[in-house]
């Protein structure tokens, strides 16, 4: 029982950290002002064409493509997998399982393998190529092996040390409504599970927050129409009043 | 002549399969420009030399472009190193440094960023790769952000579109901001606020030197055509890069505009107040001093009465005109709104072109194969015409028009892809020659490549950097140094002014 409220305290708290944590981060950006229209040129000349630029970006990393084809490969399996994944695990918070979590359940498990493939193969690109070595500090590699583990441990649940997922649910179901049930405690689990916290913990203080970054990138989210729509924006437009009242 | 005296560094040889060299730590640790005297700083607003708390006036001043700039704050959170710009700057290409990879020269102020500013680096920096902002940071600072010509084409690249040109233009405005600035870039902006070019030409001297450039035109074609300066009333005010007043081959694209305003019967005008679209702000980062320099063209605008604004062949000139003036010197509400504010000189010509208003003789540039260099400003920080990837087709349609024969080069060096020529950014100075030939590899490589294989005899930009850096370094790897040529000079060769009525 002690374990159960140990992990249960350690969820919500790295739960809340990065909610906090990455909602506090998206607000810095979004009031941080970007006084000059910077898009990568050619871009797109209406929002909506900003949205479609965005999306390929985020749905099939099309700057990634553009830049190196093993990086594009591993990194959109890793997402990818890791995001099918995430979805498949939807069925310990619902209760019925929703009919399409249900349905994707299979797929989920080819999911797990190719986000673990794609990771490989990012940690291999980062040992084997002299200029990602360079640039990588421990940090780097240490969130790899972070997410290979997490990918690791559950696989092996799968195939190798079954845990017992009905009361795994039954601890995750109670942790969500504060009715604490008792949590499996295989060595495996709680290691998928603290792995999981540690990231949690994580994200909001790390290269991870190139996950909400992105949608704030100028480059990539300004529309190229500076000759037809005037931009301002506050701290230029201010200094230039504060100076004329200074000067006044 | 630059290409007779034996360099003092080796040049880089052009390979036919050009490779990703493995990392050479330090190559280029030597390379750094002249640092700029109190005369240079002071007009621009910074202190005449290095400051005593440096340390402390660097951070805050971090804290406030971070508070500033959106793209800094995001850049600095979001790279996740994954590599994929490393092979993509010229200058790593031709030096092999690995602090000219975009990812490590951002990281030269990411891990100090990281040290002062996020939860990780403070508590634990070697995890991080977080460090202390000690003089060997700020050497380092000055070094390799000025071995970045901010050409945006790591930007491309990036999953998260990371520019390092922010970031060097941010490093650079830190520097200068504590005393360390560039001699080259602030020079030039000084000379600008007491002269009103980047050359230092005063306004007697300019139309002097247009008033000669009539009697060659006319010399030459039998044909009025006329330079006016500072003509009240003129329907457009072109601001040209002063280079174009007399260096070559930029003269003769100026010539170019000339007869190109001629046979479309447009009055027009140059202004002495005006003499230079080059705006060196954007090179060292500062938005006073980039607002302060633009300013002038307003008030030659506003002075002369003119309805447009044409800007003449220059590249960070033009991403500054087209994507900076209407938020720094706007709105444009006293000219013509009828027409783009401000008008690419290549626009204004393919719109004549279109309406079929020119009348050319390709055949005066039989004697050329031509191949054009996409100039990085306004290739990935600006457009021409009304749709995305028109400051691609516009020019290329101008030489084709002027020329049967036309070559491009390889596609991963065209077009959003281009290869800085190694000049930009302000870095055009000859205390950064090394850098600038080493850098210009890349360019030179794809050049070679359709000079064996198509014959090509010219290469044409719209720029006056590039044209300024290829007549220096094509001789260095064995090529001549009139291969360059303004697009404006093809079309103007190829005008027929004789028949004119």
């Amino acid at each position: 029982m002690i374990l159960s409220a140990l992990f249960s305290v350690l969820f919500c708290a790295a739960f809340v950290v990065l909610v906090v944590g990455v909602v506090r981060r998206t607000l810095i950006y979004k009031k941080t002002p970007s006084p000059l229209v910077i898009p990568t040129t050619p871009a797109p000349t209406t929002r909506a064409g900003v949205a479609g630029r965005m999306f390929r970006e985020v749905v099939f990393f099309e700057s990634l493509f553009k830049g190196s084809k093993w990086s594009w490969l591993f990194g959109w399996l890793f997402h990818f997998g890791m995001l099918v994944v995430l979805i498949r695990h939807l069925r310990y918070f619902t209760e019925p399982v929703w009919g399409w979590v249900a349905l994707m359940q299979w797929l989920g498990i080819y999911a797990g393998m190719a986000m673990l493939l794609g990771l490989l193969g990012l940690l291999v690109r980062r040992t084997a190529v002299d200029r990602l070595r360079y640039i990588s500090a421990p940090s780097d590699y240490l969130m790899l092996i972070l997410l290979i583990a997490i990918a690791g441990t559950g696989l092996l649940m799968k195939y190798v040390w079954h845990t017992d997922v009905m009361a795994l649910k039954a601890f995750v179901m109670g942790m969500m409504y504060f009715q604490w049930q008792p949590l499996p405690a295989d060595p495996l689990l709680l290691l998928h599970l603290l792995l999981v916290i540690v990231l949690m913990f994580v994200f909001p203080i790390s290269k991870l927050l190139h996950a909400p970054g992105i949608f704030f990138s100028p480059t990539r989210n300004m529309t190229d129409n500076p000759r037809e729509a005037r931009h301002v924006t506050a701290w230029p437009a201010q200094d230039v009043k504060t100076a004329e009242a200074t000067r006044s | 002549m630059a290409g007779m005296k034996k360099p003092e560094f080796d040049v880089p040889e052009l390979r036919e399969i050009p490779v990703i060299p493995p990392i050479a730590i330090d190559a280029m640790a030597h390379s750094k420009p002249f640092v700029a005297k109190a005369e240079h700083q002071k007009p621009l607003g910074f202190p005449g030399e290095l400051v005593d708390d440096w340390q402390d006036r660097a951070i805050s001043k971090m804290d406030e472009l971070l508070g500033k700039y959106r793209s800094l704050q995001v850049f600095m959170d979001a790279c996740v190193k994954c590599g994929a710009c490393t092979d993509k700057c010229h200058y790593y290409l031709g030096t092999a440094d690995p602090k000219n990879m975009p990812v490590a020269r951002q990281d030269l102020m990411r891990s100090v960023y990281r040290r002062y500013f996020t939860f990780a680096g403070k508590h634990f920096p070697g995890l991080v790769g977080a460090t202390d902002l000690t003089e060997e940071v700020v050497e380092d600072w000055y070094r390799y952000y000025h071995q970045c010509s901010e050409c945006r084409r790591c930007s491309v690249y990036c999953p998260y579109g990371i520019d390092t040109a922010e970031i060097t233009m941010a490093g650079r405005e830190i520097l200068a901001s504590i005393g360390v600035g560039q001699k080259y870039a602030n020079e030039i902006i000084a000379k600008v606020y007491k002269i009103g070019n980047n050359l230092g030409l005063p306004g007697p001297a300019l139309a002097d030197t247009l008033e000669s450039l009539e009697e060659e035109v006319e010399e030459d074609t039998g044909v009025a055509v006329k330079y006016p300066l500072d003509q009240e009333g003129a329907d457009i005010l072109l601001v040209a890069p002063s280079a174009d007043f007399f260096a070559e081959p930029h003269v003769d694209g100026l010539i170019g505009y000339g007869k190109v305003f001629h046979q479309a019967g447009t009055s027009w005008t140059l202004s002495s107040h005006a003499s230079e679209a080059a705006n060196f702000g954007i090179f060292i980062g500062n938005y006073e001093n980039m607002k302060q320099v633009a300013m002038r063209v307003r008030e030659a605008a506003q002075s002369l009465g003119v309805k447009r604004i044409v800007v003449g062949e220059c590249g960070h000139a033009w991403r500054v005109a087209y994507s900076f003036w209407n938020s720094l010197i706007g709105p444009f509400d006293f000219l013509d709104e009828s027409f783009p504010i401000p008008q690419h000189i290549c626009e204004f010509t393919y719109g004549l072109l279109q309406r079929g208003a020119l009348r050319i003789n390709k055949e005066e540039n039989d004697d050329k194969v031509v191949t054009f260099h996409d100039s990085c400003n306004v290739s990935r920080g600006s457009r021409m015409g009304d749709k995305p990837g028109g400051q691609f087709t516009i020019p290329r349609e101008i030489i084709k028009a002027a020329c049967n024969n036309f070559v491009d080069m390889a596609p991963e060096t065209t077009l959003e892809h281009t290869f800085c020529c190694g000049g930009g950014g302000g870095l055009l100075t000859d205390d950064l020659v090394e850098l600038r030939v080493k850098g210009a590899l890349p360019r030179m490589e794809a050049l070679k490549q359709v000079v064996d294989e198509s014959g090509v005899t010219h290469m044409a930009a719209i720029c006056a950097i590039c044209k300024s850096q290829f007549t220096k370094v094509l001789p260095y790897y064995g090529l001549g140094m009139d291969m360059i040529v303004s697009v404006h000079q093809l079309l103007g060769d190829a005008l027929e002014l004789g028949t004119e009525e």
